[in-house]
């Protein structure tokens, strides 16, 4: 019920979109998002027929960044702590 | 797939374990709220993941779950009159009522159909003008923006014969009430989407009322993963408060266009959730501007009053109290091809994601 997927906007017909996710395209009203910022080629979540939110690409990848670093700095650590048996988190 | 693959990322996944491993120090459990939640933690095997002194429960965040079998037994009434068709998401044709399921009425002929979305219940109600056609809203805050626009959608359309019944609910009375029955919790997984449509203002009391942390968190394991981890941050440090992990999608203010929406079609009032009784103010009502599409108003029924099945666990396992292998039964009387209670029904149902993925 509560489940929502992230779907790619297709083509846009007024307040109606064809989305796609993976291989299967779905129509989804765009009626409850500010509609006029949706393009083609956005992310938006769809939930039971609506797009419910555009999915924010700098924050996604904002994120996934933050992992990255995330590993670098927990790979430091364990070179630290490989030398003084120590660990501060 | 864009936004899901790099969040199934499993050596992410595994840093983010082991850095919940070298920082948590203290006994804790933290509830999801969210059946989406339940679902993907079972399904990705989460809790194995966490060190032994982190414990997962689920809340009562399945909607077909927690709602009343008063509702599917009118539901059933409604199913059995001679012009109505009934319009549903798929969840709830399954689950059982006092006396009967939606799923056997339609067997025996009654015009029952799963809808997607409210949309195509619409274009139902358009194409058989001389039926009833009776939507039944049930879900969160996600949801209920869905049955505002259908219902503001039918008004413009001047579709009289489209009804909703609903049974939607909103989620902080219930977060509220299971602190203040003393169920033991540490910290709240936020629902990703629900928190979509409200922001995040909704939880603020909760750190500052019983001193509980709430991170609102995305489906995806690397999410769920970072939110378990933001809260064991905010308890070693003694500080609870509202953080969002699922910054792609939600917004501190949510969607206001569709808090609108909610806020024109419907009003607060009492509703009754399994496990956790009457809460007042947990219900979306009809307001009477629309009450032309209020099923309630319209055509209103009676039945009897509902019974809970025996040896059923459902209640407590939606508080949180109990995990569904304490059922006597769970996987044996009760499966998902033979559901006894509601949470073996739907697949974010405790007891139908423990029995796909963790029996
Ligand atoms: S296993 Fe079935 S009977 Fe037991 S609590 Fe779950 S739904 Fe109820």
């Amino acid at each position: 019920m509560c489940l929502s997927i992230p779907a790619k906007v297709e083509e846009i017909n007024g307040e109606m979109a064809i989305c796609s996710v993976g291989k299967s395209n779905y129509e989804a009203s765009l009626q409850m998002i500010e509609f006029e910022d949706v393009k083609v080629g956005d992310y938006v979540l769809i939930h039971t027929g609506f797009a419910i939110q555009k999915l924010d690409a700098e924050e996604a990848e904002a994120s996934l960044r933050t992992f990255d670093e995330f590993k670098e700095l927990n790979n430091a650590l364990d070179d630290e702590e490989k030398i003084d048996g120590k660990r501060i988190v | 797939m864009k936004y899901i693959d790099e969040y199934r990322n499993k050596e992410i996944v595994l840093g983010l374990a082991e850095e919940i491993k070298k920082i948590s120090t203290k006994k804790i459990r933290l509830m999801e709220v969210c059946g989406g939640h339940t679902m993907s933690i079972q399904k990705f095997g989460l809790p194995y993941l966490l060190p032994e002194n982190v414990e997962l429960i689920s809340g009562p965040g399945c909607p077909v779950c927690v709602t009343s079998r008063e509702f599917i037994d009118k539901a059933i009434v409604y199913s059995r009159m001679e012009d109505v068709i009934i319009t549903t998401y798929g969840d709830l044709i399954r689950v059982p009522g006092s006396f009967s399921s939606l799923d056997q009425e339609k067997a025996k002929g009654a015009d029952v159909r799963i809808v997607y979305s409210i949309l195509d219940a619409l274009m139902i109600a358009k194409k058989n003008r001389t039926k009833k056609v009776i939507f039944l809203g049930i879900g969160f805050e996600t949801t209920a923006p869905a049955s505002a626009a259908g219902i503001l959608k039918a008004r413009m359309a001047g579709l009289s014969n489209f009804y909703v019944y609903s049974a939607h609910k909103v989620m902080p009375p219930a977060m509220d009430t299971l602190i203040d029955e003393g169920v033991q919790i540490d910290g709240y997984i936020g629902p990703g989407h629900v928190s979509t449509i409200t922001g995040e203002g909704i939880y603020m009391d909760i750190p500052k009322k019983y001193g509980l942390g709430v991170v609102i968190s995305g489906f995806e394991p690397v999410d769920l993963m970072q939110s378990i981890l933001m809260l064991v941050k905010q308890l070693e440090a003694n500080d609870p408060k509202v953080e969002i992990q699922y910054k792609r999608v939600v917004k501190p203010e949510g969607n206001i266009k569709a808090q609108q929406m909610l806020d024109e079609v419907f009003t607060y009032g009492d509703d009754w959730w399994r496990g956790l009784g009457v809460l007042a103010n947990s219900g979306l009502k009809i307001r009477d501007t629309y009450s032309m599409h209020d099923a309630e108003v319209q055509i209103p029924v009676k039945v009897a009053p509902p019974k809970e099945p025996k040896g059923c666990l459902c209640g407590e396992i939606l508080k949180g109290v109990k995990k569904p292998k304490d059922c006597k039964l769970f996987a044996k009387v009760c499966t998902p091809s033979n559901p006894i209670g509601a949470c073996m029904v739907s697949n974010e149902g405790s007891c139908a994601a423990y029995y796909l993925y963790n029996r």
